[in-house]
């Protein structure tokens, strides 16, 4: 179809002014636009109030529809696991057998642990988690990887805060609202974490990729330490994350790192746990015997 | 402005203002709304709805939206994704200007230009999504927007489909 031409609207100068005042104002709404932008971009948690009311008002939306996408996914599962129930039994039973086995000898260990840390008067660093939410949507629009979880400030949570699924670390708080929050995931590409390898203990860096997976970097130069299959676990440097929660396993070798996929999947997380902030340089409280009652810690 | 006075049809028109001017507005909110589906996904995989509506509305109807509509539905579309606040105020507002300009160079467009000027705009938006990002501290390198781009594009004529059937539908007597 020939496009009308918005241009020249005739002779009549009201018409004119008024195509003009209309360009004025189109104008002025990209500067105040470019303006809002420059503002988030420079301080992402300015304008706080208004967007954390906007997230209140939006979660409820995606929170009721997530238990229906979650039984469609899952329905795929079921129908699979029906067909392969023999067999899979069978290799469960001798998984079981053989988790049996490793749960006493790590119960053992951990009491152990436990008992030389009081005799060295180390703090235990279980700290209770503040709360937990569903995990209810994604940015899966953006090239940011977010997700929002259904836990606000109401309940305790503020920015910064870690944010765990029961198999391993999911990422950081970055806004909240009263009632839900943002969380910056482990793969987003300005989410970087200290971790470290869990066999050999050495330090790496952990930067999101954007596309679900996050790279490791190993702090020291020379040979590439990883192997496929690897599991990497937060080192605690610097703060924020605790140490030892698990993070993320190597698939695959790159130049000077590994490529690896984080172990908890935001997509099939039952829910998030937010801890506190992890400081390790807060002055430690007077050694108390008492707590050494190992609770959560699932993974 | 709305020229349908001067296109003096008689079957548009006069099927209430309310349903003929509410539904585009309300159908690209909706489409900005489906960025809150409940899918968590790993990567960026599905298209910008919002935008697409828009396009798709502009292209269509061309006579419809002045530009400052852009300011209100994007600054929305900003508080419903979640984006960083004016990246789709502003940008859209400059997409439906160079839109406003395009028009009066072309004189004739079809189906195919429409995707074509819709792919364009596609692409710019992303750039400037990978831009903002990249300002942002989430830098990385810019071929990874590449799969999202085509995917949008892709999605383009269905969004077009919708919103012509919408269109249709909206007047209606």
């Amino acid at each position: 179809m020939a496009p009308p031409s918005n241009r020249r609207p005739g002779y009549s100068r009201k018409a004119q002014y008024g195509l003009f005042f209309g360009l004025l104002v189109a104008v002025a709404g990209i500067g105040v636009g470019l303006l809002l932008l420059a503002a988030s971009i420079i301080d992402p948690t300015g304008l706080r109030a208004v967007r954390g009311a906007a997230m209140d008002v939006t979660t409820p939306v995606a929170g009721g529809g997530r238990g229906i996408v979650r039984t469609i996914q899952d329905a795929g599962r079921t129908v699979g696991d029906y067909f392969e129930a023999g067999s899979q039994n069978a290799a469960l039973r001798r998984e079981i057998a053989a988790m049996r086995r490793q749960l006493i000898a790590a119960q053992a260990a951990r009491f152990e642990n436990d008992q030389l840390k009081r005799l060295l008067r180390i703090p235990s660093d279980d700290r209770p988690a503040i709360t937990s939410g569903r995990i209810v949507g994604s940015s899966f629009a953006s090239s940011r990887r977010l997700a929002t979880l259904s836990a606000g400030s109401s309940s305790g949570v503020r920015i910064g805060q870690p944010v765990r699924a029961p198999d391993g670390l999911l990422g950081r708080i970055l806004e909240t609202g009263r009632f839900a929050s943002r969380v910056l995931l482990v793969s987003d590409r300005s989410n970087v974490v200290p971790v470290r390898m869990l066999r050999g203990g050495i330090a790496a860096i952990s930067t999101g990729r954007g596309d679900g997976t996050v790279e490791l970097k190993p702090l020291q130069v020379g040979q590439n330490p990883f192997r496929p299959g690897d599991i990497v676990v937060t080192s605690g440097t610097g703060g924020i994350y605790a140490p030892n929660v698990p993070v993320a396993y190597v698939v695959k070798l790159a130049d000077d790192g590994a490529i690896a996929r984080p172990l908890a999947d935001p997509a099939a997380a039952p829910f998030g746990i937010v801890e506190p902030i992890f400081e390790p340089d807060a002055a430690a409280p007077p050694a108390d015997p008492d707590t050494g009652t190992a609770e959560g810690d699932p993974a | 402005m709305r020229r349908t006075t001067l296109a003096g049809s008689s079957s548009y028109g006069d099927t209430g203002p309310l349903r003929s001017q509410v539904t585009p507005i309300a159908s690209t909110l909706f489409a900005s709304a489906l960025a809150l589906l409940p899918i968590v996904s790993g990567a960026q995989l599905l298209p910008n709805f919002g935008l697409l509506a828009l396009l798709s509305w502009r292209l269509l109807r061309p006579e419809m939206w002045t530009a400052r509509v852009g300011i209100a539905l994007g600054f929305a579309h900003d508080l419903i994704t979640g984006g960083p606040l004016g990246l789709a105020m502003s940008l859209w507002t400059f997409l439906l200007l160079i839109f406003d300009f395009v028009d009066s160079r072309l004189i004739w467009r079809d189906y195919w230009i429409d995707w074509i000027l819709a792919a364009f705009a596609i692409g710019l938006a992303s750039a400037f999504e990978w831009k903002v990002a990249d300002l942002m501290g989430a830098a990385g390198p810019m071929h990874t927007i590449l799969p999202h781009i085509l995917i949008s594009v892709l999605c383009f004529p269905a969004m077009l489909a919708v919103v012509a059937r919408l269109d249709r539908w909206r007047l209606r007597r």
